[in-house]
């Protein structure tokens, strides 16, 4: 019973598109984010300014894009850091066990007892706010979540043959592991990812929204709702456009990355 | 176990749902009551209105400790000193009835007013006010910090009857009266010690309760010795400003002050704006000992390079005044205009000074703001913005007020460049230009000028009017021409007040005097 | 018994941990309680004879251990910036983010279980897929925005609750849990409708597995199979993602009550962190953490009732 993925094409499509909305952005936007602009302050939407302006007369496209590539760039680089060291501990510790492994995964289990902005916060409190430093804070927050799922994986795996195979046929342990053991739980690993992404996104959005994460003149969609929220009365597009731009950046992420696990459940 | 497991569950979804209908069903019924009692009605019924503030309380309630100006925004209404200020900046007698001072300025005698009690029942006696000012002037050694340094320069406070208090100076001082009109100089009962946690003064109203991070509550002091509170009850709420609002147009919030132009445009068809300008002296405010900022030219250049009335334009949409210098229009003796044009904006000129200092690229820079008020924050994201065009990269860094701002930027000076306003709370241009003289505590950004201090030294031995005055105007110049601090602008307060209420009075300091209030009759 | 036991002790070795990182975390901030005290006016000695006289010379573990002994005996010690105690700042504020949290619990098992149960059994038709479809986007609308959304809405509009007139609960219970409602349904609703999702695939499963047909074929009418055999299998993976929401409640209960004006935890929270209030903030994250260790046991208790076959591992 081979049925079309549904999950996984709008997601791959929401998401590409947003991200290429977002990557064109980087090179090209319809005005300078950034420029102010007293004539043209609080215009509602329309054709010369797709999402209307702010009250310094930004164009509130190109400062959505803006914010978009920050909560991207976030994200990407929030989610390299958790996905390289969680993978390199999980399989560590998933492949040898033993006492290191148990010791670990009973803190990995005390650390994901825990909400991550809560986390997020007590390390900002601690070391200030700003992009880089939220990017390390949520960055080293992530690496538990993606060390547990890998670890299951190697643990399972393992045990098969074809790893048994490799090490008859003389392969070392970390030949083992990252050429054969790794192709295999790329699904699993590309899933977590994805919804890796989109809970870094929310993260970062969250903390923003708190003022506590991205701060001005760096753009964030979360900042821009804070804001946006004062206006809803005499700019509601501002509110709109910045949270409808999340929430489609969110649901390409999130279906995405449930595309890939019932992909992987069907294999 | 079967129907165990499925009684727990469904024992759980009952539950669960039950708890959820009754809150649907009690939220039903509690907009009924809304529907027959608007809160506005109830409030005007009940003689109590509900006022906005963007930040809790959180120093102490100390009056002469506390240092945060949202802090004394609200305890001016508990406390009075042994002068006050009337709505015109004039200084009148408050728990002194009358007050002689001597010929030159040093002995000032003041005669207790009688009568006036305290929120605690206790009558106010002079030795209570001689405790209170040597408290405040820093002269008891009970371990409490005091805010004051208005304060300075009190020789002794004696008390040679019981309704007659003498304060000496080191030297004469014409304008000492303006310090006590403070809640830095309040009245207080000796050797009292909840003065941090149950405030107790002689103010139209007392003290009530309060709940961290949600309201502060007073009441009105019945036994008032003046004009009494109209009101019988006034709650702060700490409302955060992205929500304020909201909380506005649900009809929760009264009164606000410090709105930003776009709160005021959100709220104005169902509150009244009443305006006034603020009286204080928003700029950039440079730390003139550290690079680059210890270049003159680049301080000018900084000037040519904002564009003010765009900052007016923008932030405050047109409600704020040019200033210039360290003076704000409301003072109108001691203004001067020409100064408020002395940099127009240009960009190209601004370039030549940055080449000329060395700087043809420009460079990088920190812009500290309190991240409480928010027209400081986006007065320093459009400075960040137009600082581009010369090349200049401003990074916005928001602070925390009470704690990271007052000691980092404030006490210890280690800054580069901060937007704030600097109000004064003495009522002369002493309070406002006082500050900037090389050897001054408070001087933050280390202006040093040698004829600036003169003039200053000048000014204060000064016995005539209009001679000082000059000198007070000559001072100001050289803070422009010096380049100082890049000088904005003195913003509107616009306060947004139910329209059922009248009587707001705006006074030429950062405060919200609630005793005049009242609901307008039906 | 034995299983509990073992459960009871980690959760308590868990915050053991928490509180020592948390408050090691803090020892390495710049300034301590009595450069606070003292203000901008210390000199080196007064700051020193300060820190002996409050112990703050002696080693790190051995200022844990006094700490956790208060702690425990329950003086958290004073707030910096609110001259009272920890514990008279919380007081009044943990029940308030403990309704919450319990009450948008409480929402996602009673919307998620019987949406969940429902799309299951009509998987394909019509009314499925749109119900999936709208779920899905409220999987992915942040609880903040759907809370501004909501004032917005129900607060402004149809004018359901005042918002920023927060009802304690000594003033009316109905009040207070009718003005909790709107915050509570927006950290429910995008988790109910994961838990939905997730309930809907796996009730899918057991419906065609061999004991529904036989159960069937004996005559049993179909909702009561599904009520006794399939709801009860289909529920265990469903329980676990329960648990594992409980974290994300309590931070979206911190985010929310910033949008409603909510004087719970998470507003004192953010206020202490911006004011550098640090034995505020210690007290609050031990605070939660227990909360959400203690959470997370009931989940477990629940979890072993609902199936019996999941022994202590």
């Amino acid at each position: 019973m081979k049925r079309r993925n549904w999950t996984l094409r709008i997601g791959g499509c929401v998401a590409a598109v947003m991200v290429a909305l977002i990557l064109l952005g980087t090179v090209w936007t319809p005005y300078d984010p950034n420029a102010l602009a007293g004539a043209e302050k609080s215009m509602a939407p329309c054709l010369a300014h797709l999402f209307g302006t702010d009250n310094f007369g930004r164009d509130l496209f190109s400062r959505v894009l803006e914010g978009g590539r920050t909560s991207l760039l976030i994200a990407f680089c929030t989610v390299a850091i958790g996905g390289v060291c969680g993978t390199v501990i999980g399989s560590l510790t998933g492949y040898f066990g033993g006492l290191v492994d148990e010791v670990l995964m009973r803190f990995n289990d005390s650390v994901s007892a825990f909400p991550n902005i809560l986390l997020a916060l007590v390390c900002v409190s601690i070391f200030g706010t700003g992009k880089y430093k939220i990017i390390l804070v949520l960055g080293v927050l992530f690496i538990p979540s993606f060390a547990r799922i890998v670890r299951g994986e190697f643990a399972r795996e393992r045990s098969r043959d074809y790893v048994e195979n490799a090490r008859i046929m003389g392969a070392g342990p970390f030949r083992v592991m990252f050429a054969h053991i790794l192709p295999n739980v790329k699904t699993v690993l590309l899933s977590s990812v994805a919804i890796g992404f989109n809970n870094a996104v929310l993260a970062e959005a969250g903390m923003s929204f708190l003022s506590m994460g991205v701060q001005p003149p760096d753009a964030s969609l979360g900042r821009m709702l804070a804001e946006a929220q004062g206006s809803l009365f005499t700019m509601p597009w501002y509110a709109l456009s910045t949270g409808c731009f999340m929430v489609l950046l969110i649901l390409g992420f999130s279906l995405l990355g449930q595309g890939l696990q019932e992909q992987e459940r069907e294999l | 176990m079967q129907s165990k497991m499925r009684n727990l569950i469904l024992a759980v979804l009952t539950v669960s749902m039950l708890l959820s209908l009754a809150a649907c069903g009690e939220k039903n019924q509690q907009d009924g009551d809304q529907e027959v009692n608007t809160p506005q009605t109830t409030r005007a019924d009940t003689n109590e209105i509900n006022v906005g503030i963007p930040q809790d309380l959180e120093d102490s309630l100390d009056p002469h400790v506390t240092t945060a100006a949202g802090t004394r925004e609200v305890l001016f209404n508990v406390f009075e000193g042994l002068m006050k200020a009337d709505p015109e900046g004039n200084i009148i007698p408050a728990v002194a009835e009358k007050c002689d001072v001597s010929d030159d300025a040093k002995v000032y005698t003041f005669t207790l007013r009688e009568g006036v009690t305290f929120h605690n029942g206790q009558t106010v006696t002079v030795d209570d006010v001689v405790y209170s000012i040597s408290r405040c002037a820093g002269m008891l050694d009970d371990g409490i910090y005091t805010a004051a340094s208005t304060l300075k320069g009190i020789v002794s406070v004696e008390a040679p009857d019981d309704r007659t208090v003498v304060i000496t100076l080191s030297e004469g001082n014409t304008e000492f009266l303006a310090s006590l009109v403070t809640t830095y100089a309040a009245i207080i009962p000796a050797d009292y010690t909840e003065q941090a946690t149950q405030p107790v003064g002689t103010g139209p109203f007392k003290f009530a309760s309060r709940s961290p991070q949600e309201n502060f509550v007073i009441e009105r002091f019945d036994s008032y010795w003046g004009t009494p509170a109209k009101l019988d009850k006034v709650t702060y709420l700490v409302t955060a400003m992205d929500t304020a609002v909201m909380s506005m147009k649900s009809g929760v919030i009264d009164v606000f002050a410090h709105l930003t132009a776009d709160m005021a445009k959100s709220v104005e068809d169902q509150f009244t704006i009443e305006k006034d300008t603020a009286k204080l002296v928003q700029a950039l405010y440079l730390n003139n000992a550290v690079e680059p900022f210890n270049d003159v030219r680049v301080r000018q250049a900084l000037c040519y390079a904002v564009d003010v009335d765009q900052i007016i334009d923008l932030v405050v949409d047109g409600n704020g005044v040019r200033v210039g210098s360290s003076m704000f229009p409301a003072f109108g003796k001691y203004f001067d205009e020409s100064l408020s044009t002395y940099y127009t904006h240009d960009v190209e000129k601004a370039q030549e000074l940055l080449t000329e200092a060395g700087y043809p690229d420009g460079f990088s820079m920190t812009i500290t703001v309190p991240s409480n008020y928010p027209q400081h924050v986006q007065t320093g994201e459009v400075i960040a913005e137009q600082l581009k065009a010369v090349g200049i990269m401003a990074q916005i860094e928001q602070v925390d007020w009470n704690q990271t701002w007052l000691t980092e930027v404030y006490a210890n000076r280690n800054f580069q460049s901060t937007v704030v306003g600097f109000d004064t709370s003495t009522l002369t241009a002493r309070g406002m230009l006082e500050r900037w003289t090389s050897d001054h505590g408070k001087n933050m950004i280390n202006f040093n000028s040698a004829e600036y201090d003169e003039l200053f030294r000048q000014a204060i031995a000064c016995t005539d009017d209009g001679e000082q005055t000059a000198l007070y105007k000559q001072m100001e110049r050289i803070l422009t021409e010096e380049a100082a601090n890049v000088y904005i602008q003195d913003i509107y307060n616009m306060v947004a007040v139910n329209p059922g209420l009248e009587g707001l009075t705006f006074y030429p300091m950062y405060v919200l005097d609630v005793a005049t209030i009242s609901w307008k009759e039906a | 018994m034995k299983y509990y036991l073992r459960k009871l002790v980690t959760l308590i070795i868990t915050l053991f941990v928490v509180s020592l990182l948390a408050f090691l975390a803090f020892q390495i901030v710049p300034g301590d309680a009595a450069a606070r005290i003292l203000g901008t006016e210390a000199t080196p000695e007064s700051l020193a004879a300060l820190r002996h006289q409050m112990g703050l010379d002696r080693p790190m573990l051995v200022q844990y251990g006094d700490w956790l002994n208060q702690f425990l005996f329950g003086d958290m010690g004073n707030s910096y910036s609110y001259t009272m105690s920890v514990k008279a700042l919380l007081g009044p504020k943990l029940p308030i983010t403990f309704t919450l949290t319990a009450m948008a619990f409480l929402m996602i098992v009673c919307i998620s279980i019987p949406l969940g149960v429902w799309q299951g059994k009509h998987a394909g038709e019509a009314s499925d897929a749109v119900t999936g479809a709208v779920g899905q986007v409220f999987m992915s609308v942040p609880s903040f925005f759907l809370g501004i959304v909501f004032t917005l809405v129900f607060g402004i509009g149809l004018k359901l609750f005042t918002q920023g007139q927060f009802i304690h609960y000594d003033q009316s219970v109905s009040g207070f849990f009718g003005y909790l409602f709107f915050p509570a349904l927006a950290i429910a609703l995008p988790k109910s409708a994961m838990a939905a999702k997730l309930l809907r695939a796996s009730v899918i499963r057991e419906l065609q597995q061999d004991y529904v047909r036989t159960a069937r074929s004996r005559g049993r009418k179909f909702s009561s199979v599904l009520r006794v055999h399939v709801l009860r299998n289909a529920l265990i993976p469903v329980v676990t993602f329960l648990a594992m929401t409980i974290p994300e409640i309590v931070a979206n209960s911190i985010i929310v009550e910033q949008v409603f004006t909510i004087p719970g935890i998470g507003r004192l929270l953010l206020s202490s962190i911006l004011a550098s209030d640090y034995p505020v903030v210690l007290a609050i994250v031990v605070m939660l953490a227990f909360l959400v260790v203690l959470m997370n046991f009931l989940a477990d208790v629940l979890y072993q009732r609902i199936d019996p076959r999941i022994k202590v591992r």
